[in-house]
């Protein structure tokens, strides 16, 4: 058995931006444990521009984002390995890893943070029916094949569902000849960001079918055509209306599930509207000194959000085991009124008044509308929106005195007020 | 010239390669596909069934009787997954007792040990999570699961290793008899002679039927659709779960594999293609809403896949075994449901049959085991650590749901009739089969696939020829 302060299981944005901050709050104990074979995560592969604006001022690709993490790990000459997977995480908080290298370790952590992702919902998850032909892919597979690998996955492309990766790669295969024949969303808005509808759909008169969805694959060997259909407001297909697109690829963009099969092993409680942990404002978890942060916490839209959430879990993963005493009492945000989560879940009523960012999404699309954060029934933040959308995560940043007001409420609720009202 | 020409590398002709085996005679099995285990046998329900639902006197009863009693012995010396779990059928109606009596009654006739007819509350003790509606069961303890293509691995490799010849992508399409001579003509052109021949073709075993034999065969695909759920919800139920047929149909099952996850279904439903396996969204639906009848709580977020498979349903209702009218062509046709449970009974009586018939000598070199790819995620630390020492690969987990190292991906490879594609390696070591259903191993098992057979990229293909999984590269 070996020991380590701090092990942060996941080398991508979260855990880079989490051992970075825990580093700086003083802590030279940290061990990160990375199962690819670079750090950088999902970013290494996503080599579009558009990440950084909020952290570093300026427009990066994937890649330039993750190096600069990167090389404030090196500086900080913080331990990591490569090639490693963690296999099972115990509630007593002992992380069992294999590598070729190392073969299979186990190590007494005095504090977890989990910064290891999501994963893509695939075709079995949504239930599209057909046969089972070589050319179905999820985007983030496809977007490796292109970006990593060099290889085109097809050249006649139908994409089902509009997050973001699904956008990007729709411009990205066509960058590369081949055509996408078309962009199919079952909800009546997108799930991804405006900007990408425009930047990656728009601008290449590839259509986007909202309400629709794929109702079968054919092709036996590889697929052949889709049967696509609009759907009623249940969401159930409508088979007269269905219609066949021939392509040979299908790539899905279907959602994003934060991979917390560990988690559960370890007894964290997760939440059945994020897929993530329940989180508390140190982002611990109700495992004592276990935490969680960026996508396997809950999905975000921007990385930059990812990066300062990991900050603060790596300062509190510091302060914890420092042994710095901790508040038993805490209160729960309640979500109402077309607000569907909100990270952190909780919030403690300790004396912690440091700037706080509250990420929210929305269960609809609203139009004209008021996100507002009430204490004890009283408006604390009133922020007026045209439109929010379950695709744009909100990012209520709060300041010390606002949390100072936060925490020494008696309830605390954040709910979307129709502004015609 | 070969003694004995097998046609057909499914759980029926690999079964039977490998009781031939046991004998010193030369034995080639020609398969259309480029793998064993590609047809009926890949895709189905995976139960070693009790033996009392088949027609008293069938061939089916007798061969399910006699298969079901041999799986303890085969599993262990041919190391494939399979667990006696037991398994209840279901009686949701009062008014359906006497229905669910005369299932037991047809049972004992055919020999089934320990039937036993339980109380609905009996049943909610073994089955937490069934229905409330639950009247009574039918208990079968000897009821079994098996995951079908392991076995049929298995069975082939031991029956490689036992001498028996493999040839892949040979399609028959001409039988010709000529004193005592087969020559069996494959669409390649390639044209290879016996003394027998053994037609284990499954859907197909009709059409070969059909090329030699006065007496036709009608084989009708019928076609069957199945629901996998996470293995996170594994613990839905522990045994196999039928519902009793009633008049508004047969119901179905759900049963847990023997990997941990739930399956649901199949459906029925007699289809004119035998080679399109297209699941139905209708048909999805309703395993889903009957299957909810037998586990409430199953719900649409569990489900990780569907896929579907077909049957070869003869018309004469019962298995053609035997030898032929025509000499020494010997037929293996409508090897449907409880097929799997009865293709290791069945193997035997063929190779019994023609090992007296032709007077075949003891192969002395038989060795009835045969060695599994050791799979890491069932092993304990220990072994995994050992496991390493001895080769890295095994430290690498190329995927991660299902924990399935390099080091099983190159060993399914590098076996005896090794996988050759990505579907042939998700049969043999799990990799690509779990709940992100290949997400994040694909491109790596493509490149190990790629280094490990010499082949490019553009190459790999998914299930064989015009399968490929890239089409190009980028600009």
């Amino acid at each position: 058995m070996e020991f380590k302060n701090l092990v942060i299981i996941g080398g991508g944005p979260a855990g880079l931006a989490a051992a970075k901050s825990a580093y700086d709050s003083g802590e030279r104990d940290i061990l990160i444990l990375e199962r690819e074979s670079e750090l950088g995560g999902i970013l290494n592969q996503c080599i579009h521009n558009g990440f950084g604006l909020h952290t570093f001022k300026e427009e990066l690709t994937g890649p330039e984002y993750a190096q600069r993490y990167i090389d404030e790990i090196n500086d900080r000459k913080i331990e990591y390995k490569l090639n490693t997977t963690v296999i099972d995480v115990s509630r007593d908080k002992i992380v069992t890893y294999v590598s070729s290298n190392d073969g299979l370790v186990e190590i007494n952590a005095k504090a977890i943070i989990f910064a290891c992702g999501c994963r893509e919902r695939p075709r079995g998850a949504i239930n599209i029916a057909g046969m089972r032909g070589a050319g179905v892919y999820s985007a983030g597979t496809a977007q490796k094949l292109v970006n990593i690998d060099g290889y085109m996955p097809g050249k006649e492309v139908v994409i089902l569902g509009s997050g973001d990766i699904g956008l990007i790669m729709a411009r990205r295969m066509t960058f590369e000849g081949a055509k996408v024949k078309a962009v199919i969303e079952l909800m009546p808005f997108s799930a991804g960001l405006n900007r990408n509808i425009v930047q990656c759909l728009n601008d290449f008169d590839i259509p986007l079918h909202f309400s629709h969805t794929i109702v079968e694959v054919v092709g036996k060997d590889r697929v052949e055509s889709v049967l696509v259909a609009k759907v009623d407001e249940k969401l159930n297909p409508i088979m007269e209306t269905a219609f066949s697109i021939p392509c040979d690829t299908i790539l899905l963009s279907v959602g994003l599930l934060p991979e917390n099969e560990l988690a559960k092993n370890a007894s964290v409680e997760l939440s059945n509207i994020t897929g993530g942990a329940i989180v508390d404002d140190s982002m611990m978890t109700n495992v004592d000194g276990v935490f969680q942060c960026g996508n396997v916490l809950h999905v975000h839209d921007l990385v930059d959000f990812v990066s300062a959430e990991s900050e603060v879990a790596g300062q509190c993963a510091v302060n914890y085991i420092n042994g710095k005493a901790r508040s038993a009492e805490k209160i729960e945000i309640l979500t109402t009124n077309g607000v569907r989560y909100c990270v952190p879940e909780i919030i403690l009523k300790d004396n912690e008044f440091k700037p706080l960012a509250l990420k929210v999404r929305v269960a609809n699309v609203f139009k004209k509308v008021k996100l507002q954060v009430l204490l004890d029934d009283n408006i604390l933040i009133s922020k007026n929106r045209a439109v929010v959308a379950p695709g744009e995560m909100e990012n209520i940043a709060l300041t010390s005195e606002q949390v100072q007001k936060l925490k020494t409420a008696n309830k605390i609720e954040i709910k979307l007020v129709s502004e015609v009202l | 010239m070969k003694d004995i020409i097998i046609i057909g590398s499914g759980i029926v002709g690999s079964s039977i390669a490998r009781e031939l085996s046991r004998y010193s005679v030369s034995v080639t099995v020609l398969e259309k596909g480029n793998d064993v285990s590609v047809g009926t046998t890949k895709a189905n329900s995976g139960i070693v069934h009790g033996g009392f639902d088949a027609k008293s006197g069938s061939n089916k009863a007798k061969f399910n009787i006699a298969g079901n009693a041999m799986f303890d012995k085969l599993s262990e010396e041919l190391q494939f997954p399979f667990i006696r779990n037991g398994s209840l059928v279901l009686c949701f109606d009062e008014n359906q007792a006497e229905a669910l009596e005369s299932l037991y009654e047809k049972g004992i006739g055919n020999g089934v040990e320990g039937l036993e007819i339980i109380s609905g509350e009996k049943v909610r003790e073994l089955e937490p999570n069934i229905s409330e509606k639950v009247h009574s069961a039918l208990f079968a303890k000897t009821g079994g699961i098996v995951s079908p293509y392991e076995m049929n691995i298995a069975y082939a490799e031991n029956a490689y290793n036992n001498g028996v010849e493999f040839q892949f992508l040979k399609e028959v399409i001409e039988i010709e008899k000529n004193e005592e001579i087969f020559s069996v003509k494959c669409s390649d052109g390639s044209v290879l002679q016996s003394k027998i021949v053994i037609n284990c073709a499954g859907v197909f075993s009709d059409e070969i039927n059909n090329l030699v034999c006065e007496e036709k065969l009608h084989i009708i695909p019928r076609k069957g659709d199945y629901i996998l759920l996470d293995k996170v919800h594994g613990d839905l139920c522990t045994h196999t779960l039928f519902q009793l047929p009633t008049k508004m149909g047969k119901g179905v099952l759900v049963t847990p594999t023997t990997h941990g996850n739930i399956l649901l279904g199949p459906t029925a439903v007699d289809v004119d293609s035998k080679i399109s396996l297209s699941t139905k969204r209708n048909e999805l639906d309703s395993i889903y809403e009957s299957a909810q009848n037998t586990v409430p709580s199953i719900s649409k977020r569990m489900i990780i896949t569907a896929f579907s498979g077909i049957r070869a349903h003869s018309i004469g209702d019962d298995f053609v075994v035997g030898e032929s009218k025509v000499k020494a062509f010997y037929n293996l046709a409508g090897i449907e449901s409880p097929g799997l449970t009865s293709a290791p009974a069945l193997a035997v009586h063929i190779a019994n049959e023609i090992s007296t018939k032709y007077e075949l000598n003891k192969n002395e070199k038989f060795v009835a085991t045969r060695e599994a790819i050791p799979h890491f995620a069932v092993m304990d630390n220990a072994k995994r650590l050992e496991c390493i020492a001895k080769n890295p690969l095994y430290g690498n987990i190329v995927c991660r749901c299902e924990m399935i190292t390099e080091g099983e991906i190159v060993d399914s490879i590098k076996r005896p009739l090794g996988a050759k594609d990505l579907d042939g390696i998700k049969r043999r070591t799990r990799a690509g089969m779990g709940r992100c259903q290949a997400g994040f191993c694909t491109s790596r098992v493509m490149e190990i696939l790629s280094r490990e057979l010499e082949i490019s990229m553009l190459e790999v293909t998914k299930s064989g020829v015009n399968s490929e999984m890239l089409l190009g590269r980028t600009k």
